[in-house]
């Protein structure tokens, strides 16, 4: 698996921040939109299959 | 009844077998007279086979239902001589368009190079198809159609299948060396034989209907995603010959299909598409649900299945009918050389492998479409959704819009028949791809590779004139780009990577069997055998 597991995020804290803070004020099935946007996009931006099929297996197998 | 096109009544016929009351062994028998079964009575005997075609019917599809037919089943009716009538009447096109509401959101052109004798697509309505194929038919003394014969049993024997078979005469049975089952997704014979047929159903429906309209829209495909005239469903147009268009609208997993099937209910969706203004006449209409399916063997001990009877997918797509002419394609050559002696029966076996292999690769693609336009669950709508609503703004998206990714032949890369490639080679033509068209010149006039290739091997070389290759039936014939045809405007070159030297065996099907750098009679006479199945156990 080439996914990175160590800390990547440059600024953790603010990164979090303004993930909640752009949903803030959305409904639950407006921010389940966006969210689905979001991983489009970032999808996009990876780009390798075998990366994103890590990554899919890695949530799908994470205990919630 | 149609505005557009009157149906003809084929005559029934009492068989001299039925009449004089004895059982007759014929070498092959072809259940159901529709695209697959006609396609497979002319290739049969283009092979020199002797066939029967039983149908329960006396007349071609009602309604135009498969209208959509691509370049390599239209390539295969052209080795069968029946493509021309298509071709003239049908309707060409290759760009498609799909919308999400009123904006386009997506393009695809399905034959982006030029240098192929037949287009991407043509529309046509299956009446016409069929009509074409059995005029062939009647016309060809190894050709036996037998309308209003229904089988109504089955009984395999060791080297045989008995069938007793329903006219307006009675009830008598005819015996068949080799049964092909083409009576479509709803096959009597698979119930007979007792074949699986398993896979996914859809939950959703769909109204398909055929109207008369004089109108200037392009001849594409038209695809939308929540057009603002049928809000929160999709919806498709497309046109065929004649005027006639077809029409097809989501109606969701709720809606009565019977209430939907009545005219006065189909006539507002129509015009809310088309126009208040537009005049057109209904032509047909059907609802319909969709099922993704694969019976689980191609071969059944002397039972053969193909076409719908072997596989159904969605729609989107246009992967049924087309897909089953491909079926025969493979089966035809294989099945001559096993009933003539010269390749053992395992060769039919091959016939599977191959073609499940290719029905298998259709359903994932029809599947993952299906899947798209009629998403499963609350997630998988929401990431549609969200695919959608990115691809307005965003090129990124939008090769992930899928509202149908069109036929196109399964190479059979993991073919048993195949000799591995043991030289570089670059292209797309690896052993198992169906051999790509190229326009040649021959003497000074203009033609297409594909006419040049043989009814049996072939062997394409490059460069070089190359003595004979003795293989007994299976002999191929030679021919040599340069010498008996001009590569004029350098498609075989590109396309096969064929250079000076270069050798390519091509199958009876006009698939890639192997290719070498160089000219080698034992190797070639080794793949002959193996792709005839000399050394299948």
């Amino acid at each position: 698996m080439s996914l990175i597991l160590s800390p990547n995020i440059e600024n953790p804290d603010a990164f979090y921040q303004e993930l909640t803070e752009a949903q803030r004020d959305l409904t639950d099935a407006e921010a389940n939109a966006m969210n689905a946007r979001l991983v489009l996009i970032l999808a996009n931006q990876v780009g390798s299959l075998e990366d994103l099929r890590d990554a899919i297996e890695l949530a799908g197998a994470t205990a919630a | 009844m149609l505005n557009t096109y009157e149906f003809p009544e084929f005559d029934y016929v009492q068989s001299p077998e039925q009449t004089a009351g004895e059982v007759v062994r014929h070498p092959v028998v072809v259940v159901g007279a529709g695209p697959i079964g006609l396609t497979a009575a002319l290739d049969f005997a283009a092979r020199g086979l002797k066939v029967v075609v039983l149908d329960d019917n006396n007349t071609v599809s009602v309604g135009s239902r498969a209208v959509c037919y691509a370049k390599r089943p239209l390539e295969i009716w052209d080795r069968l001589g029946v493509a021309k009538p298509m071709l003239d009447k049908g309707i060409e096109w290759k760009l498609g368009r799909v919308f999400m509401r009123d904006q386009e959101v997506y393009e695809f052109d399905l034959l982006p190079e030029d240098g192929h004798k037949i287009p991407a697509f043509i529309n046509l309505q299956q009446y016409y198809l069929e009509e074409y194929m059995v005029e062939a038919c009647e016309k060809n003394p190894l050709i036996d159609l037998r309308w209003k014969h229904k089988v109504v049993s089955l009984k395999q024997g060791a080297n045989y299948v008995d069938l007793a078979v329903e006219t307006p005469d009675g009830i008598f049975h005819m015996e068949a060396d080799w049964l092909l089952a083409c009576d479509g997704a709803n096959s009597d014979v698979r119930r007979m034989v007792g074949a699986e047929f398993t896979g996914q159903f859809f939950q959703d429906r769909f109204l398909i209907a055929d109207i008369v309209m004089k109108a200037d829209f392009p001849t594409e495909r038209w695809f939308w995603f929540d057009p603002d005239f049928h809000r929160g469903q999709s919806a498709l147009l497309h046109k065929q010959s004649d005027d006639v268009w077809r029409l097809d609208f989501q109606l969701g997993w709720d809606s009565d299909p019977e209430i939907e099937k009545r005219p006065e209910n189909i006539i507002p969706r129509v015009k809310a598409m088309i126009g208040e203004d537009v005049d057109f006449e209904l032509e047909w209409a059907s609802v319909y649900q969709f099922a993704c399916r694969r019976v689980d063997n191609f071969r059944h001990g002397r039972v053969l299945f193909a076409g719908d009877a072997a596989h159904q997918v969605s729609p989107f797509g246009a992967r049924g009918a087309n897909t089953g002419v491909q079926d025969i394609d493979n089966l035809s050559w294989k099945l001559a050389a096993v009933i003539n002696g010269d390749a053992p029966e395992a060769l039919i076996d091959t016939y599977h492998d191959e073609r499940a292999f290719a029905a298998d690769d259709n359903i994932l693609n029809s599947t993952r479409s299906t899947d798209f336009i009629t998403p499963k669950n609350g997630a998988s709508r929401l990431y549609r959704d969200a695919v959608l609503a990115l691809s307005r703004q965003f090129d990124f998206a939008r090769p992930l819009v899928n509202s149908g990714r069109l036929s196109s032949p399964t190479p059979y890369v993991e073919s048993p028949l195949n000799t591995a490639d043991a030289d570089a080679w670059e292209g797309a033509m690896v052993p198992g791809t169906c051999a790509a068209d190229a326009p040649v010149v021959e003497d000074g006039q203009p033609g297409w590779l594909l006419e040049h290739l043989g009814e049996g091997f072939t062997l394409l070389v490059s460069g070089l004139a190359v003595k004979p290759v003795e293989a007994g039936t299976f002999t191929p014939t030679v021919l040599e780009i340069g010498t008996h045809v001009e590569d004029v405007e350098g498609k075989i070159a590109e396309r096969y990577d064929l250079r000076d030297g270069a050798v390519y065996l091509i199958r009876p099907d006009q698939h890639v069997a192997a290719r070498w750098r160089s000219f080698d009679p034992d190797k070639i006479r080794a793949a002959i055998a193996h792709a005839t199945g000399g050394d299948l156990k």
